[in-house]
């Protein structure tokens, strides 16, 4: 009886957390098919009366979504490939090359990594307007090529991978570009898809600085774009709701594919041996 | 493929001290060579310098009439097995032996044709889709043969490859790394610790020390005849019995033991199987038995000698029991005497 009751606990607990995490999510799909009374009524509606799916049809034309999406795709797409391609060109200097200075380096690399990012905002901003990149994909794509977390995680994969099969390698013929692309990167690919999926979801859902470095429609991203539902007169959220959904489905899409890396990749942050 | 090194040293740092000191040798073509020696004694070293993943400080290493002090590992065409293998675990047993052979640029139909080939060498066809995580220890190991051996080396080199097996596939593999070697004829230098292993499989041994060669020769030379004193105890277990001079020259001739102390022996090694269950008065050491050792049908004894030093006894025939006054005594051509330096004295008489 105490191992029934136990459980009990256990799954309400788990329960109670499922549904937390769901409430949120239940309240979007259900207010994006609410008419805009149901919307914001008090006290609050659980299940619209009749299904609103219209309000899907005209969010989309509140708003180009379909360049805003395009954008996003773009935007991240690039910055992705990118910071993957950094991460382990940089990664594997620090773990396997022997270059004066490496240590010191690394050392300053982790302190940037200290520095609150907000504090980097304004003075990225006034180099991007001296470049003269703002509302370009410049603005949007090339600060984000670079993450000193993803070299970090992918040195420390890379050096738990013995010095012997490097030798090995070096001995069957084998330059140091090839044993990064044919024996390194395949034997951390764990650790390498949770750089990306990291980078993925930050990229998708970045909201400050897009919206800081763009103000015109044809450069906004999906999240920006949101925005375009509150005005003057008010928010209408059955549509910022809609649109809202639109939003949040790739990543889903995109998270239910990877989950498996993502819990494992997290789980053996730094400590992978 | 003969391999000779001219004056070799090398010294990692600046300010290290040198871990290979002027050394030269030749290792012939076709020939298994070991090279044994205490851990630190810079035989690694010696290997990594054989293959070109290290570079001398000094001295040239030629790959027969080839100056090759230069060249780094792949234009060496040097095939080497690791002490914990070192195969690549995201590829399977046959991507892993083709692995050389695709970075030299061999077309597919070629390397599929010498995988098969030389897995059926190393008798591992039947795993060839597994990955090396599926394979034991001695599959492993002979998955690497395979694969140093794929773009047909000029030379093998073998870095403790059967330290990480235990005691009874070692034995296996080194039998099966004799009949490799014999069967290709590819020139082998396997490092080792172990001296069982170097003297069982080896054409020739050679012992170093402190980055110094102590004795390059055959196996059986190296027990019967060491050059030092260090060769005489590092081989054979138990170790070789130390004297001083003095304790046992009255057990000698006198015109022998003046000759050796002319020629400056201070010590005398004999070997703790040569010694022999005698009478009092032939006897060169007389002492309390202290520990009695059987092993299977192997019977050792300690000996506390009235000086305090211990004597280790091998084979054994007769029963003592413990604290039993015995006398043992041993044929002058079974003693080995060695100077100040540790240099073995030979006298002529003697042998």
């Amino acid at each position: 009886m105490a191992q029934i009751s136990k459980k009990t606990l256990i799954y309400i607990l788990l329960g109670l957390g499922a549904l937390t995490m769901i409430i949120p999510f239940y309240w979007m799909i259900a207010t994006s098919l609410k008419t805009a009374g149901e919307a914001t009524a008090m006290p609050p509606v659980w299940w619209p009366g009749s299904m609103q799916f219209s309000n899907y049809v005209e969010a989309f034309q509140v708003a180009p979504f379909g360049r805003y999406l395009l954008n996003s795709v773009f935007v991240t797409l690039l910055s992705t490939i990118g910071e993957v391609l950094t991460a382990i060109l940089a990664a594997f200097a620090f773990a396997r090359l022997n270059f004066y200075g490496k240590d010191i380096l690394f050392a300053l690399l982790l302190a940037t990594m200290m520095v609150p990012g907000e504090l980097l905002i304004i003075p990225n901003f006034v180099t991007l307007a001296n470049l003269d990149w703002i509302n370009t994909y410049m603005a949007l794509i090339v600060p984000w090529l670079a993450s000193v977390f993803s070299v970090f995680i992918v040195k420390q994969r890379f050096e738990s991978i013995s010095d012997n099969l490097y030798y090995a390698a070096k001995i069957d013929g084998c330059s140091d570009f090839r044993f990064l692309w044919q024996v390194l990167v395949p034997l951390s690919r764990s650790s390498i898809i949770t750089m990306v999926v990291l980078k993925v979801i930050g990229s998708w859902n970045a909201f400050l600085w897009p919206l800081l470095v763009t103000n015109a429609t044809e450069m906004r991203t999906l999240p920006v774009g949101l925005q375009s539902f509150t005005t003057e007169a008010g928010t209408r959220f059955e549509l910022l709701m809609a649109a809202s959904t639109f939003v949040i489905v790739p990543m889903i899409v995109f998270y239910m594919i990877f989950q498996k890396y993502i819990i494992k990749g997290i789980a053996n942050t730094g400590t992978k041996g | 493929m003969e391999v000779r090194f001219n004056s070799v040293s090398m010294q990692y740092d600046e300010n290290d001290k040198t871990v290979l000191k002027d050394m030269s040798f030749d290792i012939e073509n076709h020939s298994l060579v070991s090279i044994l020696g205490p851990s630190g004694c810079g035989k690694s070293t010696t290997l990594m310098l054989i293959s070109g993943l290290l570079f001398p400080t000094d001295g040239q290493i030629f790959f027969d009439d080839k100056d090759v002090t230069k060249k780094d590992a792949v234009q060496r065409k040097v095939g080497m097995v690791f002490q914990n293998y070192a195969l690549y675990p995201h590829l399977s047993v046959q991507d892993n032996i083709m692995f050389p052979l695709k970075m030299a640029g061999v077309n597919k139909k070629k390397r599929l044709e010498k995988a098969q080939e030389l897995a059926d060498l190393v008798q591992i066809s039947e795993h060839l889709n597994k990955k090396p995580g599926q394979l034991s220890g001695g599959q492993q190991q002979r998955v690497a043969i395979a694969r140093a051996l794929a773009k047909e080396p000029s030379i093998l080199l073998m870095d403790e490859p059967l330290s990480n097996l235990d005691a009874k596939l070692r034995t296996e593999m080194r039998e099966e790394i004799r009949r490799i070697q014999k069967e290709t004829g590819v020139t082998t230098v396997f490092v080792t610790h172990d001296q069982e292993e170097a003297l069982s499989i080896s054409d020739k041994v050679m012992v170093l020390n402190e980055g110094v060669i102590q004795q390059n020769s055959n196996p059986q030379q190296l027990y019967d005849d060491p050059d030092n004193l260090f060769v005489a105890r590092f081989l054979g277990s138990p170790e070789m019995n130390i004297f001083e001079m003095e304790d046992i020259e009255d057990s000698l001739p006198q015109n022998i033991s003046g000759r050796l102390k002319q020629q400056g022996a201070v010590l005398a090694g004999i070997r703790p199987e040569s010694w022999i269950h005698t009478n009092s008065e032939e006897a060169v050491i007389t002492g309390i038995t202290e520990r009695i050792e059987i092993v299977g049908k192997e019977r050792k004894v300690s000996l506390v000698l009235e000086s305090g030093q211990m004597v280790d006894i091998a084979d054994v025939e007769i029963n003592f029991r413990e604290g039993d006054m015995v006398s043992f005594g041993t044929d002058i051509s079974n003693m080995f005497f060695f100077d100040g330096d540790g240099n073995r004295v030979v006298t002529t008489d003697a042998e």
